[in-house]
């Protein structure tokens, strides 16, 4: 990043328009609830991470000692509740996609902006419910919520839980069906489908996964409450009812949620790649249309989950089959991005290194999934320590991954300020050799046999585990250092100018931060997406130029 | 090709071999693709860094060859793997006839066998070297998974139904036996050992136990207890079908479908007699849900196979068309 001396803030911009706390509970403004957003995702990824910390000390010996097998059969439950469902599901589109879905097309604001803060507030009362759940006692069934474990066996709170889980969902299909709306009815003038950048049409494609898949969630966990509380028998194979079908149902919304989780970090990538190399994407149409296939295919998929659960031999194949289709088009996207490094123009600031991290694990995570979708390798490996690290590699070493360098990339922009560049790169660092320390050891546990959600494992398994938790501790490090020079940067870093990465992109071309209308005047655009320099000026004659 | 990997657990199964090939073969492919990428990126990131802060490339376009190139390439590569899994797969969940039968049954938190001689044991399986073993398995309770990483293999045990798994083992030993589908508070605690037996070993380990009989016999003398055998006579003259020769064998349905007589259909046809009743039959067999455990289910289950073998040449409903007796309320 370059130092710019004696940069001058707008005198009035969305964070200083009005001030108070209702002024913030009340806002309309996307990129003031998208801080409210910022505010909640980092409390629970931060609470998500206490009891990661709780698994990883529990693990650091074979036996049981930290605490009692039901506490840490809580503990792994509601991390993966918090994470999934509180930071994982909302991060990226909630904070950066409400900041920047109108800024990058040249809106003024989302299609409904009341819908918008309602989507937080409702995510609120979920995550309150979730919360509930946990000062209750938790809850043990696994973020997965099995039945008829869940139905009918467990005594954690998987109601109070659930019921968060269902209020939540509510507030991710408001926010995908503003942008999907947002994004059809306000693009500036002139800014046509193919001229949007990649994180605009990632999150399309996301926006589609939340109001279809969604509501596949909602009335799962309502059967589970009524088959809980009133026995009615859809679940219960006593009552004439089928657990798996639970299952069948349960993927069919969390397979798709993947990536819900992770498409919006590839619209990240697309947009760090691009702009730190300064090259337009290589093969653009091709990265905007496998983020559409990859929502499509995740449809179609979530039977690799099943392989071993015995549902049909045959269905196993079909669902093998599709789940090698919907990885032509993450592979695609990796070459693209490689591809368009070459003759770029490099620069080696914090976001790129995260993009950097997030394309090494995110092919880790990738090439791991086709040893899970090889169904004679599946049988060994299911429901083992392989499956924790190869979805930790694309949620974590992907999804936190791209939020996160998203979260440098326009730091400048969301608050006007810049952070330390030397204590940025160190952090990512740190983050990726803890991340590796932490989850590289658990394929090869994986491979060796122990299953997951083990609260105490036979002894030959110690030496990876504490490794783990050594990468843990070393991982959670990594990620508190950027909430510190983060904050410290909103007080004490230097004014940000409105484009100091020298970067394409209408969010570029307003001030850092933005009016609270955005733009001062509405934007006409008349290049394509990534044209660098001064492409308002100099757009017509390379038009010319390229024929 | 059989290969063996670092990190992999005892290969003690006909599975293992294949099962660390295509592993192995994936380990490459991974290994290729992430070095070629990672070489090209920092490859890229060195020649092309950022000479001044102004600097801007020049641009290039996408390649139509290039993007065909990369999507087919990698598309065929994950149709073999696709075929070569599935082919491992395919294998595993269909049990050869001739395989040693033996009945599971788990529940929170222990994994309970049956062998045919009679033979019982709690989280011990002992099984013979180089035989084929088919496990039929269910659970009392909530969904568990039964895993021998040593065998690479894993299937779900579901409650309300049976589901079955072969292996051949190969090697003498030891290996763990794992639960591997979340089950609750003691689901770390539902492990247990397979022991892989030469078979004049094993052969001596069945001599020692079954002080109770065959799985068979114990299986008849509930098909008495219950008065099963009013109804189900061999002569064909009693109100349900004749058992004798029926396993394995088609069924004709009142429905009109067909059905084979497998370990689920004899279950099923126990807990909710009405829902598949035998052409030529009435709906009068009284459930035994909640009677009859699960274990004694399986001890059913197994004579009924037992008498189906003993009578291979037999119809498996001798007397469909002859008049149902007349109606009494069944002997329970």
């Amino acid at each position: 990043m370059e130092t710019v001396a004696e940069i001058t803030p707008p005198r009035t911009h969305y964070l200083n328009a009005t001030y108070g706390v209702k002024s913030w509970l009340l806002t309309t403004d996307h990129k003031r609830i998208a801080l409210l957003y910022l505010a909640s995702v980092t409390f629970f990824f931060f609470l998500g991470g206490l009891f990661a910390a709780g698994i990883r000390i529990e693990l650091l010996t074979p036996q049981g000692d930290f605490v009692q097998a039901e506490t840490y059969n809580r503990m792994f439950t509601m991390h993966g509740v918090v994470m999934i469902f509180l930071f994982l599901i909302p991060a990226i589109p909630a904070v950066l996609g409400n900041f920047l879905v109108p800024l990058m097309i040249g809106a003024r604001d989302l299609a409904f902006p009341r819908i918008n803060l309602l989507s937080w507030y409702i995510y609120t009362v979920g995550a309150l419910f979730a919360v509930l759940a946990i000062l209750f006692g938790g809850v043990d069934t696994g973020w997965t919520f099995y039945t008829p474990y869940s139905s009918t066996y467990s005594n954690g709170n998987v109601i109070l839980t659930g019921l968060g889980v269902f209020v939540v969902g509510f507030s991710s299909i408001l926010t995908g069906l503003n942008f999907i709306v947002t994004i059809h009815t306000m693009r500036a003038p002139g800014l046509t489908w193919f001229r949007l950048p990649l994180f605009i049409w990632a999150h399309y494609a996301t926006s589609l996964i939340m109001i279809l898949g969604t509501p596949v969630i909602a009335v799962t966990i309502l059967l589970l409450a009524l088959e809980r509380l009133a026995h009615v028998g859809i679940f219960d194979p006593a009552l004439g009812g089928d657990p798996v079908l639970f299952q069948h149902l349960f993927w069919f919304y969390s397979h798709p949620a993947v990536y819900i989780m992770v498409l919006p970090a590839m619209g990240v990538i697309s947009e760090l790649i691009a702009n730190m190399s300064r090259k337009r994407i290589f093969g653009y149409k091709f990265v905007a249309f496998a983020s559409l296939a990859i929502a499509a295919f995740g449809f179609l998929v979530w039977g690799h989950h099943m392989f071993v659960s015995t549902q049909s031999v045959y269905a196993g194949m079909v669902f093998s089959f599709l789940s090698y289709a919907v990885a032509i088009p993450s592979a695609v996207k990796v070459f693209n991005w490689t591809a368009t490094l070459y003759k770029g123009s490099i620069s080696y600031d914090t976001p790129m290194l995260y993009a950097f991290g997030f394309i090494g694990f995110f092919i880790i995570g990738g090439m791991t999934g086709l040893f899970l979708a090889a169904l004679g390798v599946d049988v060994h490996v299911h429901d083992t320590y392989f499956v924790v690290a190869h979805f930790h590699y694309i949620m974590v070493g992907g999804t936190i991954m791209g939020y996160l360098g998203g979260l440098h990339y326009w730091w400048p922009k969301i608050t006007g300020r810049l952070y330390s560049e030397a204590w940025a790169r160190f952090a990512a660092l740190v983050i990726f050799v803890g991340f590796n320390l932490t989850f590289f050891p658990q394929f090869l546990l994986g491979y060796m046999g122990m299953p997951r959600r083990y609260y105490a494992y036979p002894p030959e398994f110690q030496v990876l585990n504490v490794m783990s938790s050594a990468g843990a501790s070393i991982l959670g490090v990594g990620y508190l250092i950027p909430v510190i020079y983060l904050i410290w940067s909103m007080r004490y870093g230097p004014h940000a100018p409105a484009n100091p990465w020298g970067a394409a992109g209408l969010e570029w071309r307003t001030s850092s931060p933005p009016p609270t209308l955005n733009f001062e005047q509405v934007p006409v655009v008349t290049w394509e997406a990534y044209e660098f320099g001064d492409p308002s000026e100099n757009a017509e004659s390379r038009m010319e130029n390229r024929g | 090709m059989q290969v063996s990997m670092p990190f992999s657990p005892d290969q003690a199964s006909s599975y293992s071999g294949q099962v660390d090939s295509l592993f192995a073969f994936l380990c490459v492919l991974t290994i290729l693709f992430g070095t070629v990428i990672t070489l090209l990126i920092i490859y890229f990131a060195i020649k092309y860094r950022r000479r001044h802060k102004d600097e801007i490339p020049g641009q290039v376009e996408g390649s139509m060859k290039l993007e065909v190139l990369w999507s087919v390439i990698p598309f065929l590569i994950a149709m073999g793997i696709f075929v070569w899994g599935a082919n491992i797969y395919y294998t595993m969940y269909h049990a050869p006839s001739e395989a040693l039968d033996i009945y599971v049954v788990a529940k929170q938190w222990m994994w309970k066998f049956q062998h045919l001689d009679g033979q019982r044991e709690i989280n011990e399986l002992h099984v013979p070297l180089g035989r084929k073993v088919k496990i039929t398995m269910t659970t009392e309770d909530v969904i568990h998974s039964f895993y021998v990483p040593a065998f690479r293999i894993k299937l779900d045990v579901v409650p309300g139904k049976y589901s079955t798994v072969w292996f051949e083992a190969t090697k003498p030993g030891r290996y763990h036996l794992f639960c591997a589908e979340y089950c609750g508070t003691g689901h770390s605690r539902m492990i247990g050992w397979v022991e892989v037996m030469e078979a004049s070993e094993y052969q001596a380990w069945l001599a020692g136990g079954a002080a109770e009989g065959s799985l068979a016999s114990s299986g008849e003398k509930l098909f008495q207890q219950f008065a099963c055998i009013t109804c189900h006579r061999s002569d064909g003259q009693g109100r349900g079908p004749v058992l004798q020769g029926l396993f394995g064998k088609e069924v004709p349905l009142q429905n009109g479908g067909k059905v084979i007589a497998d370990e689920s259909y004899i279950r099923e046809s126990i807990l909710s007699p009405r829902a598949k009743v035998v052409a030529g039959f009435q709906p009068i067999m009284p459930t035994f849900q909640g009677q009859v455990s699960e274990e004694q289910l399986l001890q059913i289950v197994a004579y009924i196979k037992s008498i189906g073998a003993k009578a291979p040449g037999e119809a498996g409903v001798s007397n469909p068309n002859a008049p149902a007796p007349a109606m009494k309320p069944p002997s329970q």
